[in-house]
């Protein structure tokens, strides 16, 4: 019995031996990129059909990254049932944190030439930099702040909310109020981010020019390693006990509580964990793309990440990561050619993804290959992917 | 969870359950009203009572969930259970069925049971967790009780509503509480679950003290236990069935005024 | 003695002010200007006062502004004024318009500094004894402010002659000020004093302080000094005090001004989302809707009425009323009804739905602002005192909302609708067996809803840009009222939008708009621990589903 198999094994074991639904072609996808996509860029002439030019390697990159997001919001919602309208804040708060660094790199090459100072501050009179800017030139520094600056956030937001027993809707909401509140804040100037023009005109990162086609591969792999790695953590997570621990408080939250589970410590700690990756995702974004800006705080941003993973699937991960690459991709392709399409189109998104694919891509194409192996077997399968709780 | 609950001093009591005085009130509703009772270790209890009578808010008290505005709530040893949450008074053996069967829909019969099994619930120990021979052949022996080893593969969402309701049983013994609080456990099954539901519970009880709430006279009777009957959140009478069904005040309020 | 004195003189001056235009010896006058030198210009500019000719106020004032223009041919005094196609010269003191002139026939009439405080002085005597209370009114207000020591006579020589109750008190308030200021001796500026300790405009404040610590610094002053120091401390403490009485009042007024926009852009959602449970995103663009069928209202009355114009906001509120309880309905029967129950469903159907409203709002009207004027009975502002003034349409949009809520807590509870909706939201199954028909009661629950929301949009209409984004700065806002509010009960929207209002309002002094709204947003996040279910929140087991 597959079910007692890997409840006896324990993560570890599950993790190396099988991962979930389309794991490892997943996985397999995201290796044969990281070699292919670098190699023909390097070597293939631009003439040939196959030749991945610079301006794609970064746009692919950008999508990874936002895969990467979409990953934490599915970590979430698919499983502990959690849905954040706000994760775009941990998102940017990577972001900063690594745009804070490449700031501090421009040194004097900047326009008022101030070897310390940025140059918002210098346009703004600051004489010092503030003490929160401290640290950022060292590049440990920084990514240990992308790491805590979102996961501090996430865990204070947590304690309380979940402490508190706000849920559903309500957590929703509040998100939605958390984000808002910091896109408010950053587009103060006094915050000393930048305000309204946010973090911009970065020369280099660890010494390597970010024009550079060179550079540009090398955040493009370093965004797929992130992928994978998120991918894996999300599956040792959702595979192990605590895993299951988390669906049981999505399907019914009361019953876990008097099975003996404290709730909001389950919920806290995915949270945090869900809030890491998103920092991590915005801080490989921020070098790709070459700005931060408090618009990343919106909340409309948020509720797209969540459309992204109800396309693709919630709680299929490697679906959100389907629903990230589908709907950027189609963004890209609308907003160049029918600019104002685009917004009926993601609109219409929201609405039919909903009434018609509650499953999302992935889910939907799950209950078919369930339902074409019973034809074929006769008699119902048991390991089918987890799913998510519907009342149809 | 290492944090033992503080033994108050001047309650040396034998009672696995002592509730006196409990009052609990919603917006000017008396839920409870100066409720008192007490079970026994090894005994099993039916509770019985109108609709409002305040039974499932006993069972929220009692777990934790609701706060009462006055009155004691004691557990084993005199544990104070009014200062605790629901996870903390679970692991201290306490183990609650719902009215509705609630059982965790999307995961398997076994992983249900898995879920619930007795020990150590903090986040990093369940991340890591791996089930030793031990633990399963707890679960399969569960699963032998509750008539539920064929099925043990199956999504929990599949079961029949008998099966839930046993599923759920199921995970309260695997919870291994010293306390047992059964709400309408038999509501929806047919009069051969009902009576093989019965005979669970019996068998239950010889090891476990259960409190159990129930409509259904006939699978009160079949229980053979002492019975409480509720009236406006406070106890109407208690004794054996046949005591109480000739109370006078009990055939009021069942038949009206 | 005095007085008959002062009167007589009120009288000639006045009697000059009113003289029917002596308009050769204002051209005489006026004549000075031309000369190069600055000394002759400013005998000229004293003369062209002295003739009191009516006049004169408009040639200062151009010249003042630096308008003044001489034409070279003929020496007349001319303004230009920019017309279709080019400049049109008009000769100053005729009136007459001289038609198109170039730059190069003109030469402009250069004051100094000195000439320009002489001007402005002249100005406000000129205009104290105007025959308009209301521009005497602004003169003296204009002197209590810049306080020209030059005008202490011309002004008590106006306060004299003055009929009119209010300007008198203004010219009383202004000579009080320049005595104050400019008199010599402790008693006068005692005198004064205790006229300006009963005035609560800020600028009192300001004066009394200089001035005493002006006081402060003399060393060694002497007793009147002193005492006249101590009446100031007082008089001081005294506006203080009815200073800080009107910021709180006016704080007030403009909180629950704030807190009534509030309540009207979330009172339809304490219906969809507190009585119903539907996450309506959408609710922003209810409300938009609302703002753009007004402006297509006004838009149908200019074409086809418009000497009603101004009365198209009236027709607006039902028109928006209807509008969008029509999107509301359609909105209901096409998406929200397959989502009942699954609310986080909800929330994200009804976003994407936000979304294609907005860009079908954008498609249709363009993406820029569109102009929803204010009638002229709404414009203008009504002033308490000198420091407090609330504007009308303001004081419309607090009445407005009242009105809406007491509307709507009648249709609930008095009306069999109001009982069928109650009925379905609390059970729906008792309900339909009841016979009622419960698809048909959710669509118009969620229509009235929508409909609310439209009436908001015309009230927002006149403080805020009608343009596609307009419900989007609301829905947040919004959801924060309801939630703060506590779900199902419109008297939790009403005190939770009033509260965020006015704390929004009494932040602001000390942080700033922006920073105000994140204290009140954390605060409503903190609070939502604390109560999970808001202010008014139902216990029991009507919680539990």
């Amino acid at each position: 019995m597959d079910a007692i198999n890997k409840a006896q094994k324990g993560p570890f074991v599950s993790l190396m031996t099988g991962l979930p639904g389309g794991g490892k072609t997943f996985l397999g996808i995201l290796l044969v990129a990281a070699l292919l996509v670098p190699l023909s860029n390097m070597f293939l002439p631009p003439s040939s059909p196959f030749h991945v030019p610079t301006y794609l390697v970064s746009l692919m990159g950008k999508y990874i990254c936002f895969a990467l997001l979409a990953l934490s919001v599915d970590l979430i919602w698919g499983f502990a049932g959690i849905l954040s309208l706000g994760h775009g804040a941990f998102f940017a708060l990577g972001g900063y944190s690594m745009g804070m660094y490449l700031m501090r790199q421009i040194g004097d090459r900047g326009v008022y030439g101030n070897p310390i100072l940025p140059d918002f501050m210098v346009f703004l009179n600051w004489t010092e930099l503030p003490w929160y800017w401290y640290g950022f030139d060292m590049f440990p520094f920084a990514m240990l702040m992308v790491i805590l600056v979102p996961g501090f956030l996430a865990f204070v937001f947590g304690w309380f909310a979940f402490r508190s027993r706000v849920t559903g809707v309500y957590l929703s909401i509040i998100t939605q109020a958390m984000t808002y509140a910091l896109l408010l804040a950053f587009f103060r100037n006094d915050m000393g981010f930048g305000g309204n023009n946010g973090l911009t005109d970065f020369k280099d990162i660890l010494g390597f020019d970010l024009q550079a086609t060179g550079t540009r591969l090398g955040l493009f792999v370093a965004s797929l390693i992130a992928l994978a790695f998120g991918y894996l953590v999300c599956c040792f997570i959702t595979q192990s006990k605590l895993g299951r621990v988390l669906i049981a408080i999505r399907d019914a939250e009361s019953r876990t509580r008097f099975s003996g589970y404290r709730v909001e410590y389950y919920k806290l700690f995915v949270f945090v964990v869900s809030a890491i990756l998103a920092g991590i995702a915005g801080a490989l974004y921020v070098p790709q793309v070459g700005i931060i800006n408090p618009s990343e705080f919106s909340p409309a941003n948020s509720i797209e990440i969540v459309i992204w993973v109800a396309v693709g699937g919630r709680g299929t991960l490697w679906g959100a990561v389907l629903g990230a690459f589908l709907i950027n991709w189609g963004k890209s392709y609308f907003t160049g050619s029918f600019p104002d399409a685009w917004l009926y189109f993601l609109g219409g998104l929201f609405i039919f993804s909903t009434l018609f694919l509650p499953k999302g891509i992935v889910g939907t194409a799950g209950i078919w290959i369930d339902k074409l192996k019973q034809l074929r077997q006769g008699k119902p399968d048991m390991n089918t992917p987890v799913s998510v709780k519907e009342e149809q | 969870m290492t944090a033992h609950p503080k033994e108050s001093k001047d309650k040396d009591l034998t009672s696995i359950l002592y509730l006196d005085g409990v009052s609990v009130s919603f917006d000017g509703f008396k839920a409870l009203n100066n409720l008192s009772f007490v079970v026994e270790p090894g005994e099993m209890r039916a509770i019985i009572g109108p609709n409002g009578a305040g039974k499932t808010t006993m069972m929220d008290v009692i777990t934790g969930k609701t706060k009462p505005d006055t009155g004691e709530v004691f557990f084993k040893n005199g544990i104070d259970l009014t200062k605790y949450d629901e996870a903390f008074i679970a692991n201290l053996g306490i183990g609650r069925k719902f009215q509705k069967p609630t059982v965790f829909e999307s995961q398997t019969v076994f992983h249900n049971l898995e879920l619930s099994l007795k020990g150590d619930k903090s986040v990093m120990t369940t991340l890591f967790a791996a089930l030793n021979d031990e633990e399963v052949s707890r679960i399969m022996e569960v699963l032998r009780i509750i008539r539920l080893t064929e099925k043990a593969g199956d999504l929990a969402g599949s079961l029949s509503h008998g099966q839930k309701q046993w599923l759920e049983i199921g995970m309260l013994l695997m919870q291994d509480p010293d306390l047992l609080l059964v709400d309408e456990p038999v509501a929806g099954m047919t009069d051969a679950e009902t009576e093989q539901t019965a005979i669970l519970l019996r068998e239950i009880s010889a090891t476990h003290s259960v409190v159990v709430v129930e409509h259904d006279m006939e699978f009160v009777r079949a229980l053979n236990s002492k019975v409480t009957v509720l009236h406006e959140g406070s106890v109407l009478a208690e004794g054996s069935l046949d005591t109480v069904q000739n109370n006078q005040r009990v055939v009021e309020v069942y038949l009206g005024r | 003695m005095r007085i008959i004195l002062k009167i007589i003189i009120a009288a000639m001056l006045f009697s000059v002010a009113i003289q029917a235009p002596a308009r050769a010896d204002l051209e005489e006058a006026a004549g000075g200007l031309l000369s190069k030198s600055y000394g002759d210009k400013i005998q000229a500019t004293e003369a062209i006062a002295a003739t009191g000719d009516a006049r004169a106020i408009l040639l200062l004032e151009t010249l003042l502004a630096g308008d003044l223009y001489a034409v070279k041919d003929t020496d007349r005094l001319v303004y230009r004024k920019p017309a279709n196609g080019g400049d049109q010269v008009t000769d100053i003191l005729t009136d007459e318009d001289l038609g198109d002139l170039k730059s190069g026939d003109l030469t402009k009439i250069r004051i100094n500094n000195r000439m320009r405080g002489l001007i402005k002085d002249l100005l406000g005597r000129l205009t104290l004894l105007n025959e308009d209370p209301l521009l005497r009114l602004k003169a003296a207000d204009a002197v209590f402010k810049s306080r020209p020591v030059e005008m202490i006579v011309p002004m008590g020589d106006a306060l004299a002659a003055e009929t009119d109750t209010a300007v008198a008190a203004a010219m009383r308030r202004a000579l009080a000020a320049l005595n104050f200021v400019h008199g010599d001796t402790p008693e006068v500026q005692g005198e004064a004093l205790l006229i300006l300790q009963e005035e609560s405009v800020p600028e009192v404040r300001s004066l009394l302080s200089a001035e005493a610590n002006r006081l402060a610094a003399i060393q060694n002053p002497s007793p009147e000094n002193q005492a006249l120091a101590k009446a100031i401390d007082q008089a001081l403490a005294k506006v203080e005090e009815k200073l800080a009485m009107l910021g709180v009042v006016e704080n007030i007024f403009q909180g629950i001004s704030l807190g009534s926009v509030l309540l009207l852009a979330a009172i339809g959602l304490a219906i969809t989302f507190g009585v119903m449970g539907v996450i309506n995103m959408a609710h922003g663009e209810m409300v938009m809707i609302g703002a753009y069928t007004t402006y297509v209202v006004q838009e149908l009355c200019r074409t086809f009425a418009p000497e009603l114009l101004t009365f198209s906001l009236i027709a607006a509120i039902p028109a928006a009323f209807i509008v969008a309880g029509l999107c509301g309905v359609a909105i209901e029967r096409s998406i929200i009804r397959f989502l009942y129950g699954r609310p986080l469903e909800t929330l994200l159907a009804t976003w994407g739905l936000s979304l294609v409203l907005q860009q079908f709002v954008r498609t249709i009207f363009g993406p820029t602002n569109k102009e929803v004027s204010s009638p002229d009975w709404l414009s203008g502002t009504w002033e308490i005192t000198g420091g407090l003034a609330l504007t009308y349409n303001r004081i419309a949009i607090i009445f407005f909302a009242a009105a809406v809520l007491v509307m709507l807590m009648l249709v609930l509870r008095k009306t069999s609708f109001g009982l069928q909706m109650r009925a379905v939201t609390q059970n729906r199954k008792m309900g339909a067996s009841m016979g009622i028909r419960t698809g048909w009661v959710d669509a118009m629950t969620f229509g009235l809803g929508s409909g609310v929301a439209g009436m908001a949009g015309v009230a927002l209409s006149q403080i805020d840009n009608v343009s596609p984004n307009l419900g989007q700065a609301y829905i947040i806002d919004s959801f924060m009222v309801v939630v703060f509010g506590g779900v199902g009960n419109l008297w939790g929207t009403l005190v939770g939008a009033l509260s965020l209002g006015i704390t929004n309002k009494f932040l602001e002094p000390y942080t700033g708009a922006v920073l105000a709204k994140i204290l009140v947003l954390v605060f409503i996040i903190l609070f939502i621990q604390k109560r999970p279910r808001g202010l008014f929140a139902l216990k029991g087991r009507a919680v539990e589903n």
